[in-house]
């Protein structure tokens, strides 16, 4: 395996900021020398000039598509696109088809993911066949590595089953994610119900289909003692009760996704399904409390719910298509861009908060320093690029914003030693 | 204004002179109308598309007899018959009869938006026919058109819209239409059958019709649809109607002058009595007799770019 030099960084960790060349050998951080040093030698020299050097990105919200739906993505193509983002840890959602819900399928995922240019972990279902009725193998799941459970793209609507599914969880210290959606309540809704619903003639759905989800998981999580995380929360109302949950001690995290920091309901006037996303886009008030969230610390962690559809599935009509956008390799340059925070907490929020979330500390997002497995991404915070669907390294082409011109890009990825991306160029 | 703007979306997007513009440009076709060759080549040459996704009488013919009278050439699309009933997506749809080379396609989808994405996908003219409880911008033109008839204008006029507001089209084009052209609207209608959110709306709410009735110049019926109450809606058609129903009694609450209006179809009995929808103030015949004239328009004003409108009257269409 070839050496690694990254010269001329600011490396930036949880232990914080200081001017440092790292070398990188076999697999892991050989040296991280401070003030820099033009005797270190290697195979390969990344320039890091103007750049941040830091832990690479974890996602815990990945649809890989696969198996099932390999025209929208796959796993090496969406661990491409994920490395292309900084990351070297996405956490693949179980909706596939079929649904991660058993040993064999999960198996066949970390299979996949075996040689991808990323760290391809996976999560899986809570019910079989997320159906909602009946408990997956948790235990068996829980021993090839899952960590985290979530029936992601619906909610597990029985509140006695969730009840269960929590008190199983605690036994095998694994934690259960929530896509907090009342269905009853959403039922038909294609996008945010307000004033911009009403005016579209759309269907749609309230904030209060997520928040009564919520709002009865925290009862849930303060009843059985297991931990909850609540994925890409997206309501004003949502945050608080975390904030208040999380004052009580209750072992609540929380995600939220690029697109509910940065667009609103506003997005879908133009019947465009590409903004078709669930949760939907809400409003700005929306926008700024969940923001806000981040600021405080209520708001753990940035996931993408990286969501690939063909062309075909998002030139449907608007309340036909399927919800979701791309972001994985948007993610860190929407943040930079949008985000009033500095780029260290970008980074807490974007590597080794959600690492600590899925127990993947142990390879990623830990601190630059000898001895640590070398997954690293190198950040030139000030470069500026339009964002072109075209260019993407996913198989599918909905990102939300085509045109959008950011700042801040990944300019190297290294995963366990090896730069699978250099010069913003995946390598394979 | 012809040439101006190449498709027709929704109300929304247009200004009171460009609606104003529409409405002097329907006289000119409603003399056309009367005319005994009630036939002019304005279009000769153009082709015209109708493309409906979902079942309508008045609209489509309304549309087609509107295409004819301006000697266009038109191409009739029925779903159930064609190759959406074989899967093909509705852009390879939109495509294959764009190929074909049309200049206007008159589209009517259950989904809100539908014509918007067309728009983008194509270099001819759309016309919103209906697209899910968004917009049916051409019903409005004609219901300005018939007010205008009756009550001479909009301007200072109160029209109460009645009924299910949420799951209409044709009341979220009339709203825009009837206050950009200075009609104070009041919608009517128990909450649950309201828009979530009316928040820059430009209209007064209420759930009293009694109350609302003597005060109007014009009362408009929506069609009140069955399946609203399996939604739990509203409990029974029977409690709908003694709320907001127009009955014989509530007629005696209206104004002399004021009249009744109803996109059809009508369902009798429900959201209005039978003998009402044949009282003299019903307006309703005007009201599809006038939709054909409007159509003309907007297909000429889409389609007619360059063409002298006076010339193109002068002359009689050939048979």
């Amino acid at each position: 395996m070839k050496s690694i030099v990254i010269r001329g960084g600011q490396v930036v960790d949880a232990t914080g900021t200081r001017r440092a060349d790292v070398l990188v050998e076999d697999g892991r951080i050989a040296a991280v020398v401070e003030g820099g040093a033009a005797d270190l030698a290697a195979d390969v020299t990344l320039d890091a000039g103007g750049c941040v050097v830091a832990p690479g990105l974890v996602d815990l919200h990945t649809h890989l598509r696969q198996p099932g739906r390999e025209e929208a993505e796959t796993v090496e193509t969406g661990a491409r696109a994920a490395a292309l983002g900084g990351f070297t840890c996405i956490l693949a959602m179980p909706n596939t088809t079929p649904a991660i819900d058993s040993a064999g399928v999960a198996r066949e995922v970390l299979e996949l993911g075996r040689g991808a240019p990323c760290d391809v972990r996976t999560s899986a279902a809570i019910t079989v066949g997320r159906a909602g009725t009946q408990l997956t193998p948790m235990a068996e799941l829980a021993a090839l590595g899952v960590r985290l459970f979530t029936d992601d793209g619906t909610g597990v609507q029985d509140a006695r089953l969730m009840r269960h599914a929590l008190e199983y969880a605690r036994g095998l210290g694994v934690t259960l994610a929530q896509h907090c959606e009342d269905e009853v309540l959403s039922a038909g809704g294609a996008m945010h119900e307000g004033a911009w619903s009403s005016r579209l003639g759309v269907p749609g759905q309230p904030r209060e289909a997520e928040e009564v989800m919520v709002l009865r998981d925290i009862a849930l999580a303060r009843m059985t003692g297991a931990a909850v995380h609540f994925q890409h929360l997206s309501t004003r109302r949502s945050i608080e009760m975390v904030a208040a949950a999380k004052a009580e001690g209750l072992p609540v995290t929380c995600e939220a996704t690029p697109h509910h920091l940065t667009l609103t309901d506003a997005c879908c006037a133009g019947y465009d399904p590409v903004f078709k996303v669930n949760p939907p886009l809400r409003t700005d008030d929306d926008v700024a409390a969940v923001r806000a969230g981040l600021a405080a610390g209520t708001v753990d962690c940035i996931a993408t719910d990286h969501a690939p559809h063909a062309p075909e599935a998002k030139e449907l009509p608007f309340d036909q298509a399927p919800p979701g956008m791309l972001g994985l390799e948007t993610a860190l340059a929407l943040a930079l861009t949008n985000l009033d925070l500095p780029i260290a907490d970008v980074l807490a929020l974007m590597s080794w908060r959600p690492a600590a979330i899925i127990g993947a500390h142990d390879a990623h997002g830990g601190p630059v320093a000898e001895g640590r497995p070398a997954n690293l991404c190198v950040v030139d915070p000030a470069a500026t690029w339009t964002v072109d669907p075209g260019a993407l390294a996913s198989r599918s082409r909905n990102t939300p914003y085509a045109g959008t011109t950011l700042t801040g890009r990944v300019r190297h990825t290294v995963l366990a030693g090896e730069a699978v991306v250099v010069d913003a160029e995946a390598q394979r | 204004m012809t040439g101006a703007r190449r498709h027709l979306l929704g109300v929304a997007d247009l200004s009171a002179d460009e609606i104003e513009g529409l409405l002097t440009l329907t006289d000119s076709f409603v003399e056309v109308s009367r005319r005994r060759m009630p036939k002019v080549p304005a279009l000769q040459g153009r082709t015209v598309t109708s493309l409906f996704y979902e079942d309508s009488t008045r609209t489509r013919l309304s549309f087609e007899q509107a295409a004819k009278r301006l000697s266009a050439d038109t191409l009739s699309f029925s779903v159930s018959t064609s190759s959406v009933a074989k899967g093909e997506s509705l852009r390879d749809t939109v495509e294959t009869i764009e190929a074909m080379g049309v200049d206007a396609i008159v589209v009517r989808h259950r989904s809100a938006g539908v014509p918007h994405q067309i728009a983008r996908w194509v270099s001819g003219s759309v016309v919103n026919a209906g697209d899910g409880w968004h917009e049916h911008p051409t019903q409005a033109l004609l219901d300005c058109y018939t007010i205008r008839e009756h009550l001479g204008g909009l301007g200072g006029r109160h029209v109460a819209i009645v009924g299910d507001i949420n799951h209409s089209r044709v009341a979220r084009s009339d709203v825009w239409a009837f206050t950009k052209l200075g009609a104070v609207v009041t919608l009517v209608a128990p909450p649950t059958l309201l828009p979530p959110s009316v928040e820059g709306w430009p209209v007064r709410v209420s759930h009293d019709l009694d109350a609302v009735l003597p005060t109007v110049d014009a009362v408009y019926l929506l069609r009140m649809q069955r399946e609203r109450m399996a939604g739990s809606l509203v409990p029974s058609l029977r409690e709908y109607t003694s709320c907001y129903g127009l009955t014989r009694r509530r007629v005696d609450l209206l104004g002399d002058k004021a009249i009744v209006m109803h996109p059809g179809p009508m369902n009798r009995g429900v959201e209005i009595a039978a003998d009402v929808a044949d009282l003299p103030r019903s307006v309703v015949v005007d009201q599809v007799r006038n939709g054909v004239a409007v159509r003309m328009a907007v297909l000429f004003d889409l389609l007619g770019s360059g063409r002298d409108l006076g010339g193109e009257l002068d002359r009689e269409g050939s048979r």
